[in-house]
């Protein structure tokens, strides 16, 4: 227990994070580059035809593992977030920090396929559907997250009041995700459905599965990367 | 504790009172801006009727959050904060004062405006009392979330920019079942679902806002 407790204190040093850090982040970054192309060759040369869709649907390969992504990662800042408050570990404090732009990205981008998608499939760019309108409210959490702690000029302070507000917009994401989708039931019937039919090609899902696993690889690799930076800029 | 809380508020609102025209011009905001919508959507009454709910709600959320800004400011500035911050009382029970003075100072004068820009805009009579039911619950929500907000961007540059960056996505659900409630009476369905999610929200935003804008105002005064 206490070999245990003491190796997790000694890589929460940044000192001792700072070499391992940056031999995950490079192992992580060739894993990213295999994996999406492989998920892409799946994708755009295996996958079938959707009967449906037809070709329009190949962007889920990107889509969905962003938008996964997206929600997952705010969670894990606010863990971060959670843990630097608690025990006033800086290291906690810069990986939110480095977690925040890389959640907005794949937020960004969750939103910009999606709405590719929903040109052809839907024949519109943008409609107030329960996921979208989560997505986006998403996108401002993170962008009021960096934007607080770009404004902050005083480091310690700019960490932990970050943390706080990521840590009070996490307890809101279920919230507001509960709230718009009833405001979307209320407003306007089931015109538009995102889910989609139950069955799904096997090749398909491997696909999907694939890229998930790289945009994984790829963000942990550049969170890496950036808390890498913060050490060298703050020590 | 009670003591030190009914001391703030009763202060908050003594200082309000001598600078009432800071009131005054919050709640102006308000008048304005849903005076504007007519002007730019076009006066067809069941196109202000349909809108009004969300109108209302959308210009009490800009004006609420207008005011959020003074909040700790004035404080902050001549040193009051710190003496709070140092007082015997419990931190969470002085942030919880200080939201509810925010509430009756800027929340309460929303809520009794409301029924007279629901006239303008030609709501039904019966549902006004939906109207200020709805507003009476969640706009103290907007001060208990805002005031987080404000005690976090607490003597920031451009703070009050920031301050609607980051308080505005958390306002989507009062706003929500604000102006949801308001419009399932207008559909002739009962409201009390919405309105009782709205005073869930207040219930849960009262039990742990103070804590977080306790936390927020020592960090941003440390």
């Amino acid at each position: 227990m206490t070999a245990q407790s003491v190796k997790w204190f000694w890589y929460a040093s940044p000192q001792t994070f700072y070499p391992v850090a940056g031999v995950i982040a490079r192992w992580c970054a060739a894993a990213a580059a295999v994996l999406c192309a492989a998920g892409l060759y799946i994708g755009f040369f295996v996958a079938p035809t959707d009967a449906q869709q037809g070709e329009a649907y190949r962007i889920i390969f990107i889509h969905v593992p962003a938008a996964w992504m997206s929600m997952f990662i705010y969670v894990v800042m606010a863990f971060w977030a959670a843990i630097g408050l608690a025990f006033n570990t800086r290291l906690s404090h810069m990986m939110a920090s480095a977690l925040a732009p890389t959640g907005a990205l794949f937020t960004f981008i969750a939103l910009w396929t999606g709405s590719f998608w929903g040109r052809p499939t839907w024949g519109t760019w943008w409609v107030w559907d329960a996921r979208l309108t989560s997505e986006l409210i998403l996108l401002f959490l993170y962008l009021g997250f960096m934007a607080l702690q770009a404004a902050i000029d005083d480091r310690r302070r700019a960490e932990r009041a970050g943390a706080l507000l990521a840590i009070v917009g996490v307890v809101n994401v279920p919230i507001i995700y509960y709230s718009v989708q009833w405001w979307n039931t209320l407003h306007q019937g089931a015109s538009v459905s995102l889910t989609r039919a139950p069955s799904m090609a096997a090749t398909m899902l491997t696909g999907m599965l694939i890229m998930a696993l790289a945009f994984w690889m790829y963000s942990i690799a550049v969170t890496l990367v950036r808390v890498r930076c913060l050490i060298l800029e703050n020590q | 504790m009670l003591e030190a809380a009914r001391c703030i508020v009763v202060r908050d609102l003594l200082v309000a009172w001598r600078r009432r025209s800071d009131v005054a011009t919050a709640l102006l905001f308000f008048v304005i801006v849903t005076s504007l919508f007519p002007l730019g959507i076009g006066a067809e009454p069941d196109l202000l009727r349909l809108i009004a709910p969300g109108v209302i709600w959308v210009a009490a959320l800009l004006s609420c959050m207008l005011s959020l800004g003074r909040l700790f400011a004035a404080d902050h500035a001549d040193g009051t904060l710190e003496q709070l911050l140092l007082s015997s009382a419990p931190l969470g029970v002085i942030a919880a004062a200080k939201a509810l003075a925010h509430w009756l100072v800027a929340g309460v004068p929303l809520v009794l405006i409301a029924p007279l820009i629901a006239l303008q805009y030609d709501l039904p009579a019966p549902l006004y009392p939906v109207l200020a039911l709805s507003l009476l619950l969640g706009t103290p929500v907007l001060s208990l979330i805002g005031a987080i907000g404000a005690a976090l961007t607490l003597g920031l540059r451009g703070g009050g920019v920031l301050l609607s960056l980051l308080v505005l996505p958390l306002y989507v659900p009062v706003l929500i079942m604000g102006a949801g409630s308001v419009e399932m009476a207008a559909a002739g369905l009962a409201p009390d679902g919405q309105l009782l999610l709205l005073a869930a929200l207040l219930v849960v935003a009262a039990a742990f806002a103070p804590w977080a804008i306790a936390a927020a105002l020592r960090i941003s005064t440390e």
